[in-house]
């Protein structure tokens, strides 16, 4: 019970603070204080209580779709497990659902982007969908890779059973996914070097093309869904890069605060010592993370 | 008494469209009397399938038929569960055909419509039933021509003429390989009967010439690749209602046929299954990259049903592999997912067809880059085609999904112990999803969202009550199976058993292999997580009134419908990817000069089989024949003779010369 309290707590609270980790972390880079750690806390209170501008042309999908992300990745996050225990929720094959769940929220996102009817958020709507298709078949590659190591079909049996005796040989594969689910973690919440957050250009953006015209509340839930979503797929990372645990839960939440604050300052590390790549390079990125996760499959199977 | 009521709607179905004949043309009643006995037949028919799920066929009836002794039918749980979509869809099209292809307006051809589509349905019925090869093929037949001639419904257009003879081609060439295979069937076991036999009485070389046949004949007709050739121009020509029974239903009669033949032929080699994996990973991954490619509406969803045939293949391979190496969890989940993906394809496919018919009938055009904005004139067609998009994108919480994931759990336990074809699938399926998801977004976002691009467009407005009715009916069935997919388990249960009767009589139930419960729960407590959420958002914003204004465009002030993305556009990058495949057509337009003329540009993806292949093909062919013209006098009589001298070579080869050599030399 106060597993599922403090999962449901790191959940819905901590989010935000990795983006205000990794934006201090490029600050320190640059030579900057930069802004507070808490920043994005106060930004996305300060949106929740504005009012909405709405375009004329959009229509309720336009509305639905932050709340689409946020319950999404809020659901997500149910399955898998945080910190030391299992998730809330888990049954067989509960990974294709949290997939999928990605895959709404994705559907809903490019069509309020068309909704507006901006060539920019057409623009960002395209690319999107388009680079999806090519990290959806490296993340189930990598999903392929963990269920042959942990024997299991549920995430939390896959991402808490890579530790076992059995698992010494697959040492090799799973560094090779963990190269590739981090290309994927980076596109899915539009980081550098795929998508760059901070631009100002609406032509090179993907993500915050999409959202240019959200405003208020609407464009609070998605700067929150988009954090979630980061933490999600982050704890996702971190239990095949650094699957320790003590068994005990005093000792295995503090290690996870470190373990994901950690991640986002290797993020805002990636973020200050590369540039966004050129849109038509980006492909070749993704498929380079397909690459890392097939092959790790086949060093497993040999 | 279950196969009596399914008897009563095959009869029902067939004579539906009789009464209109006798009307005049300008008597609505020809068409409320058609929807009214279709709609009987749906419901005594439903009443049947329920009864032959529960096992409760009752024996096989025969119908005197001289020719071939007796034509036998009969109700398993097999053909219940192919019977349901067809009377479903066969139930609520001309219920739908009412609002959009009413007899006032088409009088030349509503009449002919309508009696096709009754024979049509009666047909497929009967091929379900079917457990003799005569009744099997007399459905066959009477399936194939009337989908023909509802095809050519507006023959004076030249699209439609040409799609359908290029249909009827395909159908008999299918029709061909199935003479072929009965007659085999016949040689092999000595009779017509489609029972399942003993291993000893099928060699080996038999069984793979028996599985290649069925493959090549079913796989045309379920409109598989390199075999999809006829199916986005028949699709996409035919009414739409009539684009929606086609590609809902009359796909699956292949699949049917399949499934059929695959229970028949007992202990099936693994390759088999790969086989049918692989030709599913082809179909799925090339039926999405094609349909992206697309800029008419229906030819787009022509193509999506080539990939979801894909799908269902993809399962179909499972449960044959797990069939060969004794995983009976394979079969279930295979199965499982094989037919509850017929069924939901049938349901979204339909639901998305007739929401386009919607379009098409308010807008009138089906090009995607002259809609938009239809959201706001019709809400409930974009609601239906929202369902459906979502649905078919195998997205949580709708039915789509649930038949995926059977697949994707069966895929796993196979590429986990180690088949290859397996390990190909899950990404592909991934990517597959990941590729509809873009078309969908692409086909709603510039169709339904945004703003209108032409006037047309702009002036739509909402179907009847008869055509919306049937979207309510099917975006319903689409959301019941999503939310509570514990309802359909045992009718999977029944046909898996039935697929398996004397292979493993003691099948698993698909509860214990599957999430069903998880997966309901969690589409549920989302569905009420976004209403609870939009309620609270609603009432929170009651107060203070959003403010409206105009879409940012980089601080422009006056932005245009003409600078929205267009579909084409959001596409291009996908068609990128893949134009080693695709070889998309592209014309630049050349822009120079100070002050340039208007240009137009246009880039349009032909399909790889039937314009790249067949019809260069078939040119070269009959330019080689030019010299047979010499024989074509266009004088019957000339032809009676030629068939005369050919009947006399044919009596000569048959003449036992052999034996009146023989005796000749013994003399």
């Amino acid at each position: 019970m106060i597993h599922l309290i403090i999962h449901l707590a790191v959940l819905l609270i901590l989010p935000p603070l990795l983006l205000g980790v990794i934006v201090k972390t490029k600050a320190w880079f640059a030579g900057r204080v930069g802004a507070p750690l808490l920043q994005p806390y106060y930004d996305i209170f300060k949106l929740m209580r504005r009012s909405l501008v709405l375009s004329t042309t959009t229509t309720w999908i336009f509305r639905a779709a932050p709340l689409v992300t946020v319950s999404t990745a809020l659901l997500a996050g149910l399955l898998i497990p945080i910190g030391g225990g299992g998730a809330p929720l888990t049954f067989a094959g509960d990974l294709i659902f949290f997939a999928y769940l990605f895959g709404l929220a994705r559907f809903f996102t490019a069509s309020a982007a068309l909704d507006t009817g901006s060539a920019f958020e057409g623009m960002g709507a395209a690319r999107e969908v388009t680079f999806a298709c090519l990290s959806e078949p490296a993340l189930f590659f990598a999903l392929l890779v963990l269920a042959k190591v942990s024997g299991s079909l549920s995430l939390t049996g896959m991402l808490l059973g890579t530790t076992g005796a059995g698992a010494a040989h697959a040492t090799a594969p799973l560094v090779l996914i963990s190269i590739g689910l981090f290309i994927v973690l980076l596109a899915e919440t539009c980081r550098i070097p795929v998508d760059d957050p901070t631009t100002h250009l609406e032509l090179t953006m993907i993500h915050e093309a999409m959202v240019l015209d959200h405003s208020g509340p609407l464009f609070g839930l998605i700067l929150y869904g988009a954090a979630v979503k980061l933490l999600v797929l982050g704890t996702v990372l971190l239990r095949v890069v650094a699957p320790f645990t003590f068994g005990r839960a005093w000792l295995d939440w503090p290690l996870y605060l470190v373990e994901i604050l950690g991640l986002a300052a290797v993020i805002g590390v990636v973020e200050s010592i590369m540039a966004r790549l050129q849109m038509r390079h980006v492909p070749y990125l993704l498929v380079g993370a397909l690459l890392f996760c097939g092959f790790g499959f086949i060093l497993l199977i040999r | 008494m279950f196969l009596d009521l399914i008897l009563l709607a095959i009869l029902l179905a067939a004579v539906s469209g009789l009464p209109g004949l006798v009307m005049p043309r300008s008597s609505v009643w020809g068409e409320r009397i058609a929807a009214a006995c279709m709609a009987v037949a749906a419901v005594a028919g439903l009443a049947g399938v329920v009864g032959g799920l529960r096992g409760a066929g009752g024996a096989a009836c025969g119908f005197p038929w001289p020719a071939a002794g007796n034509g036998v039918v009969g109700l398993d749980a097999l053909s219940a569960f192919f019977l349901a979509p067809i009377l479903l869809v066969g139930g609520i099209g001309p219920l739908y055909g009412l609002g959009y292809w009413p007899q006032r307006i088409h009088r030349r051809n509503g009449r002919k419509l309508r009696l096709f589509w009754g024979l049509l349905v009666a047909g497929m019925a009967l091929l379900v039933i079917g457990r003799h090869a005569m009744s099997f093929l007399l459905g066959w037949e009477i399936m194939a021509l009337s989908a023909f001639f509802l095809v050519a419904t507006e023959d004076e257009r030249k699209e439609s003429r040409r799609a359908s003879w290029i249909y009827l081609v395909a159908t008999h060439v299918s029709t061909l390989t199935l003479f072929g295979l009965f007659a085999l069937w016949r040689s092999a076991t000595g009779s017509y009967l489609l029972e399942p036999v003993s291993p000893e009485t099928l060699r080996l070389g038999t069984r793979h010439l028996l599985f290649l046949l069925a493959l090549i004949a079913f796989g045309i007709k379920a409109g598989m690749m390199p075999l999809h050739f006829w199916l986005p121009g028949a699709h996409a020509s035919a009414p739409c209602h009539v684009s929606a029974i086609l590609s809902g239903v009359v796909l699956k009669m292949g699949i049917y046929g399949l499934v059929r033949w695959l229970a028949l032929l007992p202990v099936p080699p693994a390759a088999w299954g790969s086989i049918v994996l692989a030709l599913g990973v082809v179909s799925g991954l090339l039926g999405v990259v094609y349909a992206i490619g697309q800029h008419d509406i229906k030819r787009l969803l022509a193509y999506h049903s080539v990939e979801n045939i894909g799908i269902i293949l993809m399962g179909l391979g499972i449960a044959l592999l797990g069939r060969s190496t004794g995983h009976v969890g394979w079969v279930v989940l295979g199965m499982g997912g094989c037919l509850l993906h017929v069924w939901n394809h049938s349901l979204f496919k339909s639901l998305l067809f007739l929401a386009a018919g919607a379009v098409v009938h308010g807008a009138h055009t089906r090009q995607i880059d002259r809609l938009g904005g239809l959201a706001r004139g019709m809400p409930w067609s974009a609601a239906g085609f929202l369902v459906g998009a979502v649905a078919i994108c195998g997205l949580p919480p709708l039915n789509g999904f649930v038949s995926e994931l059977f697949i994707y759990l069966g895929l796993f336990h196979a590429a986990l112990a180690g088949s290859a074809m397996a390990m190909v699938g899950v990404p592909v399926l991934a990517a597959i999803g990941a590729l509809a998801v873009a078309c969908f977004v692409k086909v709603y976002g510039t169709a339904f969202l945004g703003v209108a691009r032409t006037p047309a467009a702009a002036h739509a407005r909402e179907a009847p009550v008869t055509m919306r009715m049937p979207l309510l009916i099917l975006a319903a069935c689409c959301a019941v199976i999503g939310l509570a997919p514990v309802l359909v388990a045992p009718a999977l249960d029944a046909s898996t058993r039935c697929w398996m009767a004397g292979v493993a009589p003691g099948t698993p139930a698909i509860r214990g292999l599957a999430p069903l419960g998880g997966i309901g729960a969690l589409g549920a407590a989302l569905v009420a997580g976004l209403a609870a959420a939009a309620v609270l958002g609603r009432r929170r914003h009651a107060a203070r009134r959003a403010r409206p204004a105009i879409t940012w465009d980089c601080g422009y002030a006056r932005p245009s419908p003409r600078m929205q993305y267009t579909a084409t556009s959001l596409a291009q990058m996908i068609v990128g990817l893949f134009a080693p495949v695709l070889r998309p057509h592209v014309q630049h337009p050349r822009v120079d000069g100070l002050f340039p003329a208007p240009v137009a540009a246009h880039s349009h993806v032909d399909d790889a089989v039937l314009d790249r292949m067949l019809l260069p093909m078939g040119r070269r062919l009959a330019n080689s024949f030019g010299w047979f013209r010499r024989f074509q006098r266009g004088l019957t009589q000339n032809y009676m003779l030629y068939i005369l001298i050919m009947l006399l070579v044919l009596l000569g080869t048959l003449l036992p010369i052999r034996a009146m050599v023989e005796r000749w030399l013994a003399r």
